[in-house]
């Protein structure tokens, strides 16, 4: 009972991509037609950005072809992207958030007055702004500062934006990761508005069921490969999981050498800042590797940097080994024995232009200094003895930090830890960013910790990783933990449903 | 030393040479003196400057410091008849006072420190004016201390004590700096706050910590100043001198950025300016060209520096790609 859809005007056609060996997206076909709403979705990695920044003109294809109005070529460059009516509204929003709403929507292209001085026609600005957010619907104004609107307001805003382009098709990637419920609603509402005046709009979203009700069609990504498409009637949300999984991941696994012992790390009801009214208990076994999994925004960083002392408690208990102790800040949380590898290497973790030997010693420096002064033998020599444990692939200690590659970084993140004897080891992605082989030792890395004794809290997005190398498995959504998985009941479906807020029984 | 100092010891000794070579005075026993108090004098409070510039902070409100503590100083002696050593011991607790509050206020409250130090520059010159009425504070004919005169403007075997209290300042800062942990730490801090935090040093402490070294030093330098010119008029005394410690830790090789210094440059950063002012002296330059020349030689220098250190950035990278590959 719906309406035949126009031909595409959009068409990529056996599209690869492939970085450094390793493909990225390959054989991928994809077509747009006006007034269409496709649902796009794919486990992290899976080749949704990389095939969205081909259609943006950010990122070139290795191979195949991309048709717009039935003019074929081998790639875009991002104008050329614009100019055929394509717009992005990207996750991390790219507004002026010193400028107000009409500046932000015809930035670089704002009407002028004449005369010598050619200075900005602020009346017609906002004349021109005015439409576009009417059509919108909007509950702000064309003068309002950004600065001063939600996530939701903001993201209207960029979509005006695109309108104000005469965009044919808007990308939206993760739209509603951010948002309210209602500001959800609001969202698929004006989605429904761009469809019903002929704008497509590619959805990206995590959020299954947003799609079963705004998506005509939807793309299932999984490997890099489009492994499904599902025609309007067939949306729903078993059908989108059954095809975003499909691997046999518990072969990675290497069993714990002894049974975890005691819980080595608890928490009970503590709260974090990004969601103050949620309250999260879990506890790590020494010897055990815990994975947490969840989507992007599950709060699962947070709790990470709050457990670490970074960010300050809003309540609950933290209690090591039995005992109940007070975290008030990094430094303590490392007197106790729990470290954290942060997500953000390069901001948090190291300091780039920095020795190896330097970065190794910084948390420990009192250990490598007699009488205040710090001893550069001991330095060097406990940075070797790291390097040596750890296969830190660089030419010598005294190299920066910076000059390494992902996988030696993060060998360098943990090597600071290692060689103060952790008791609790909070591990943020600890393999994004890093090549193939290193994972694998990385991974033996954390084994090797746990069958040592350490309680090991992994965070990871990757769901190959988190089926893989976890004995237990928490999942999170939007700040609370969704449920438990023992190894018997690990699947991507079961962590999948916890992470999307389903339930699996 | 690193290869910056080499290349400031190098530019002093080619300029010392010109200016040697049209002007034999520049040798004269007491032009070095006199140049070597003076480095002495502007060195102690640039070091100071240099721990706080290494954090990626700033302290502007050097020059109103050396006022305010120059008159109060003067005064607690001259018009409150206070012994000399307990007035020293009063201006370095004040001196503890003035960097707590600054660090207090740019780590605690999240002010910039180019805002606390201005406001800083103008509150303690304000102060200072205000106290002594905009009247010159001064020991007169008859006020005699001869031992605190002996250790401020002293000679032993004609070198300034000045310049002998610099040299004790910087080997001590030396050690704090580049050997100890806290001088680790200032580092870390200077090059990537966030990571530092996460590696456990308490960041705060150590900005606070370079901020009241700054005051001390400050201070010693307020009572160096005060006794060698002996007269201090409030408005004009230590006028810019926050700026030629500046000039002098960007000289001698700190970034504004932060992370990056040596005691060593600093000190050399000092003697090159001093040595500029005094070829602008011997070899009769116009005396209102004074801070166009060093203006220049800084702004030269730097930009030298920089190319410089791009062009063995680029080398080494070369050096690393055949090395990877």
């Amino acid at each position: 009972m719906f309406l035949k859809m126009a031909d595409p005007f959009f068409q990529l056609t056996d599209i690869a991509k492939a970085y450094a060996g390793v493909q990225a997206v390959q054989g991928v076909n994809f077509t747009v037609s006006p007034g269409e709403v496709i649902g796009l979705v794919g486990e992290n990695g899976a080749g949704k950005s990389t095939l969205m920044n081909i259609i943006g003109g950010v990122i070139e294809p290795s191979s195949g072809t991309i048709k717009i109005d039935g003019v074929q070529r081998q790639s875009l460059t991002v104008r050329e992207s614009m100019g055929a009516g394509i717009a992005f509204v990207h996750q991390e929003l790219n507004l002026f958030e010193n400028l107000d709403a009409a500046s932000n929507v015809f930035i670089g292209r704002e009407p002028l007055h004449g005369g010598p001085f050619r200075l900005v026609d602020r009346k017609k600005l906002k004349a021109d702004v005015q439409p576009l957010l009417d059509r919108l619907g909007v509950d702000f104004k064309p003068e309002t500062m950004v600065s001063d609107m939600s996530i939701a307001q903001r993201q209207l805003l960029e979509i005006a934006k695109a309108l104000s382009l005469n965009s044919r098709l808007v990308i939206m990637d993760e739209p509603t990761s951010s948002l309210t419920l209602v500001e959800t609603d609001r969202l698929l509402k004006v989605v429904a508005g761009l469809k019903a005046s002929g704008v497509s709009v590619i959805f990206i979203s995590h959020r299954l069921n947003e799609l079963t009700q705004c998506a005509d069609r939807v793309v299932v990504l999984r490997d890099g490969r489009v492994v499904g498409e599902l025609e309007k009637i067939e949306i729903n949300h078993g059908a989108m999981i059954r095809l975003m999984i499909g691997r046999d991941l518990k072969a990675l696994y290497v069993p714990p050498a002894a049974k975890p012992g005691e819980a080595m790390l608890k928490i009970v009801d503590v709260r974090t800042a990004t969601y103050p009214e949620r309250a999260v208990s879990l506890s790590v076994r020494q010897g055990e590797i815990l994975g947490l999994a969840g989507l992007v925004g599950a709060g699962r960083t947070e709790l990470a940097r709050a457990i670490f002392g970074i960010d300050k408690l809003l309540g609950g208990s933290v209690a090591l080994n039995g005992e109940s102790i007070h975290i008030d800040g990094p430094r303590q949380a490392i007197s106790h024995g729990i470290f954290l590898v942060p997500e953000d290497r390069k901001r948090c973790g190291l300091l780039l232009d920095v020795s190896i030997a330097e970065n190794i010693a910084l948390p420990n420096m009192q250990a490598c200094a007699s009488t205040g002064l710090v001893k550069d033998s001991i330095v060097a020599a406990n940075a070797e003895r790291q390097k040596e444990r750890l296969h830190i692939r660089a030419p010598s200690v005294t190299h920066e930090g910076g000059s390494l590659s992902g996988g030696n970084q993060q060998k360098v993140v943990l090597a600071k830890w290692l060689a103060m004897n952790p008791r609790v080891l909070i591990c943020d992605e600890p393999t994004r960013g890093v090549d193939v082989g290193a994972k694998s030792e990385l991974y033996e890395m954390l084994r090797g910790l746990a069958d040592a004794g350490v309680a090991i809290l992994m965070i990871s997005s990757d769901m190959e990783e988190v089926i893989g190398v976890s004995d237990r498995i928490a999942v999170m959504h939007e700040g609370v933990i969704s449920g438990f998985l023992e190894r018997a009941e690990f699947s991507e479906h079961n962590v999948l449903q916890l992470a999307v807020g389903g339930s699996i029984h | 030393m690193f290869k910056k100092d080499i290349g400031l010891l190098i530019l002093i000794l080619v300029v010392g040479t010109v200016v040697a070579v049209i002007n034999p005075l520049f040798l004269s026993a007491i032009n070095l003196g006199n140049t070597a108090n003076l480095v002495g004098l502007f060195g102690i409070f640039a070091i100071g400057q240099a721990f706080v510039i290494i954090t990626g902070g700033i302290e502007l409100s050097v020059g109103s410091i050396i006022a305010l503590l120059g008159v109060l100083f003067v005064d607690l002696i001259v018009g409150h008849e206070m012994a000399w050593p307990l007035a020293l011991l009063l201006m370095l607790g004040l001196g503890v006072v003035i960097g707590l509050v600054h660090g207090l206020l740019i780590t605690r409250m999240h002010m910039q420190p180019f805002i606390v130090t201005l406001c800083g520059l103008l509150i303690y010159r304000g102060a200072a004016r205000f106290y002594t009425q905009d009247g010159t504070a001064g020991f007169g004919f008859g006020v005699s201390l001869p031992q605190l005169e002996w250790l401020t403007t002293g000679r032993t075997f004609g070198v300034p004590h000045s310049f002998m209290a610099l040299i004790v300042i910087a080997c001590l800062m030396w050690v704090v700096l580049h050997r100890s942990v806290f001088g680790r730490y200032l580092y870390a801090v200077g090059k990537n706050e966030e990571a530092a935090r996460y590696s456990g040093i308490r960041t705060t402490r150590v900005i606070i910590a370079a901020y009241v070294i700054s005051a001390i030093l400050t201070a010693i330098s307020a009572i160096f100043f005060a006794m060698y010119t002996r007269s201090i008029s409030p408005s004009s005394h230590g006028n810019f001198y926050e700026l030629y410690a500046i000039a002098a830790a960007v000289l001698g090789g700190c970034s504004l950025r932060g992370g990056e210094g040596s005691i060593v440059g600093v000190v050399l950063g000092t003697i090159l300016l001093q040595v500029l002012q005094n070829l602008v002296n011997l070899l009769g330059i116009p005396s209102s060209l004074n801070f166009a020349v060093m203006g220049s030689v800084i702004l030269i220098g730097v930009l030298a520096d920089q190319q410089f250190a791009e062009y063995r950035k680029r080398k080494s990278e070369a050096a690393g790609k055949t090395i990877v590959a």
